[in-house]
C-alpha cells in the first residue's frame, strides 16, 4: 500500500518536473586534458536518470563534483536548492545526509563489521535521528531491504562482491536519503548478480521514493532502470532522451553505445 | 585599457618568474620544497581540527591500543637488546681505561638522553608510520575516505587527528618502557660479568641522572610521536591511486619520518644545551 503511494507521488512529481539536481556549464580539466567541457543536466524528483559514457569520459568526475568531493574549474551545481559552491563544510555535511552515494568498489570500511559500517553515518547525523540508544532496528531494516540481515556481524572481507555492493547500498539507505547517486553499480559483477542489483535499485526507489542518478556503461542496466538518459561524449551532453528513442538513432557515436 | 596592460605585465612577470624557477631549481629540489610546504599545511590543519569539537574519543582510544600496546613487544625486545649490547661493547674499553666503575653512569646517561628515545622512535617509525601510511593509503585507494566524506563525516578528524594524537601520547610511554628495559639489560650483564648487584647498579644510575637528563629527553619524544603520526597520515591520506601507491606511501612514510626524527633530535639537543646547561 505504502509502495503504491510512493509510485503515485513519484509519477506526480515527474509530471510536475520538480528539479532536485541542476548542473549548468560544468568544466573540469586535469592539466591539458579537458574532462568536462560545459556539461549540464537536471534531475527531476522521483526520476531515474542514467548518464552513460565511455571509461574516462568524466562520469565519475561529474558525480564527485556533485557531492563536493572534487572542485570543478567552473560551473553551477545545485542540489535540493543549495548551490554546492556556496555551502560551508557543516551545511554541506548536513546536505550530504540527503544524498546517498554508492561507490563503484562498494567502499565498505574494512576495519568495521557490517553493523558498524551501517551505524557509522548515523551517529554523524544526530540532527536527523536524535539520540538513538538502540540502532539495531534501523540497521536491521536497512539490511532487510537488501536481503542480507544475516550478515550483520560479519566483516566485509567475509562477503562476496555482490554482497558487499548490497551492504554498501544498505549503508546509503540508512540515512534515508532523498537522492541516491550510483557510480557504476554493476561494474565487476557477474550478469546474474548485476540483475539482482538492478532489481534491488528499482525496489528501493519504490519503497523509499528516492530519485536516482546512475552513472554506468552497462546498457542492460540503463535499459531496465532509466526513465531518461544522457550520453556523455567528449565532456558534453552528446544526446539526451529515453532509452527507446536513443536506441533507434542512426548517429554512429550513439550507435556505438548500444552495439552488442 | 590601463587595467588590461597591468594584467598583461603581471602575466609576463609571472611567466618570467616561472621560467626563472624552471631554470634555477632542478625538479627534485622543487618537489622536495613542495612536499615540505604540503606537510606544513597538513600539520596546520591537524592543529585546527584537533582543537575543534566533536572529538573522536573512542577512535582515539582504539588508536592508543594499536599504536601503544601493540608496539610494546617490539619495544621491549629492542630495548632489552640495546641495553645488553651497549654494556657488552663498552665494558672491555672501560676496563682498559680503568673506568669500569663508571659503567652505570655512562650507560644510564647515554640510554636516557639519546639511545632510548632515538632508537625507540626509529623502531616505531618502521612499525607505526608505515602501518598508518599503508592503512590510510589503502583506504584512499578503495574510496573509503571518500565514503566517509560523503556520509558527512570529517575523515581528517576521524582518521588523522586520532592517530597523530595517539602517537604523541604513546611514544613517550614507549620510550620510558624502553629505557627501563635497556637499563635492566645492561644491569644483567654487569651482574653476570662484573658481579655487581642490581641494587647497587640502579642506585649508581639514579645518582648519576638528573632532571636535566630526563626532561629534555622526554620532551623531544612528544615531537618524535608527532612526526611519526603526522608523516604516516600525510603519506597515506594523499596516497596515489593503485596498489603501487599504497606501497610507496608506506615506504616513503618510513624514510621521511626517519629523516625528520634526526632533524628533530638535532634541534632538541641544540636547544636543550642552551636551556638546560647539560
Amino acid at each position: 500500500m505504502k509502495n503504491q503511494k510512493n509510485i503515485d507521488v513519484m509519477e506526480q512529481a515527474k509530471d510536475q518536473k520538480e528539479v532536485i539536481i541542476e548542473i549548468k556549464d560544468l568544466y573540469k580539466s586535469f592539466g591539458d586534458h579537458k574532462v568536462l567541457d560545459g556539461f549540464h543536466m537536471e534531475l527531476y524528483k522521483g526520476e531515474n536518470l542514467v548518464v552513460m559514457g565511455k571509461s574516462g569520459s568524466g562520469k565519475s568526475v561529474m558525480i564527485k563534483c556533485l557531492v563536493g568531493l572534487m572542485q570543478p574549474d567552473s560551473g553551477y551545481i545545485s542540489v535540493l536548492g543549495n548551490e554546492i559552491k556556496k555551502l560551508d563544510r557543516e551545511t554541506l555535511d548536513v546536505l550530504r545526509s540527503d544524498i546517498g552515494f554508492l561507490f563503484q568498489g562498494s567502499a565498505l570500511y574494512d576495519s568495521m563489521t557490517v553493523r558498524e559500517n551501517l551505524e557509522f553515518p548515523m551517529r554523524r547525523h544526530k540532527e536527523k535521528f536524535g539520540e538513538i540508544k538502540d540502532t539495531t532496528p534501523l540497521v536491521m531494516d536497512a539490511l532487510e531491504s537488501v536481503g542480507l540481515a544475516s550478515t550483520i556481524d560479519l566483516m566485509p572481507e567475509e562477503l562476496s562482491g555482490g554482497m558487499q555492493r548490497r551492504i554498501a547500498l544498505a549503508r546509503t539507505l540508512i540515512l534515508q536519503p532523498k537522492i541516491i547517486l550510483y557510480d557504476e553499480p554493476t561494474t565487476g559483477l557477474d550478469p546474474i548478480t548485476s540483475k539482482e542489483i538492478i532489481e534491488l535499485m528499482r525496489n528501493i526507489q519504490i519503497k523509499y521514493g528516492t530519485s536516482s542518478l546512475i552513472i554506468t556503461h552497462d546498457v542492460d542496466c540503463a535499459r531496465v532502470i532509466s526513465d531518461r538518459m544522457i550520453l556523455l561524449v567528449d565532456g558534453i551532453n552528446y544526446a539526451e532522451g529515453k532509452y527507446t528513442d536513443l536506441i533507434q538513432s542512426n548517429d554512429p557515436k550513439i550507435e556505438a553505445f548500444f552495439k552488442k | 585599457m590601463g587595467g588590461k596592460s597591468v594584467n598583461f605585465e603581471g602575466c609576463i612577470a609571472l611567466q618570467i618568474q616561472k621560467i626563472d624557477l624552471k631554470i634555477k631549481t632542478p625538479n627534485k629540489i622543487r618537489q622536495s620544497l613542495t612536499e615540505i610546504g604540503e606537510l606544513s599545511y597538513f600539520a596546520g590543519r591537524f592543529f585546527k581540527e584537533a582543537l575543534r569539537p566533536p572529538f573522536e574519543f573512542n577512535e582515539f582510544l582504539r588508536q592508543c591500543y594499536h599504536i601503544g600496546y601493540r608496539s610494546l613487544t617490539l619495544v621491549l625486545v629492542t630495548g632489552f637488546i640495546i641495553g645488553l649490547v651497549l654494556d657488552l661493547q663498552s665494558r672491555p674499553t672501560m676496563i682498559q681505561f680503568g673506568a669500569v666503575l663508571w659503567m652505570p653512569n655512562m650507560v644510564g646517561i647515554s640510554i636516557v638522553r639519546e639511545l632510548g628515545p632515538v632508537i625507540t622512535a626509529l623502531v616505531c617509525a618502521g612499525r607505526i608510520s608505515s602501518g598508518i601510511g599503508a592503512e590510510l593509503g589503502s583506504m584512499r585507494v578503495t574510496e573509503q575516505i571518500d565514503a566517509m566524506e560523503v556520509s558527512g563525516t570529517n575523515p581528517f578528524k576521524y582518521l588523522v587527528v586520532t592517530r597523530v594524537m595517539a602517537s604523541i601520547l604513546m611514544l613517550p610511554l614507549l620510550v620510558v618502557v624502553s629505557d627501563a628495559v635497556s637499563l635492566f639489560g645492561s644491569a644483567l650483564i654487569e651482574n653476570i660479568q662484573g658481579n655487581v648487584s642490581f641494587q647497587l647498579y640502579f642506585n649508581t644510575i639514579f645518582d648519576a641522572l638528573s632532571y636535566t637528563d630526563l626532561i629534555p629527553a622526554l620532551i623531544k619524544t612528544f615531537f618524535f610521536g608527532f612526526a611519526i603520526g603526522l608523516v604516516g597520515c600525510f603519506k597515506g591520506y594523499y596516497s596515489k591511486k593503485g596498489t603501487a601507491g599504497v606501497g610507496v606511501a608506506a615506504n616513503t612514510a618510513v624514510v621521511m619520518t626517519s629523516l625528520l626524527l634526526f632533524v628533530i633530535d638535532f634541534v632538541a639537543v641544540f636547544i636543550s644545551n642552551i636551556f638546560f646547561d647539560v
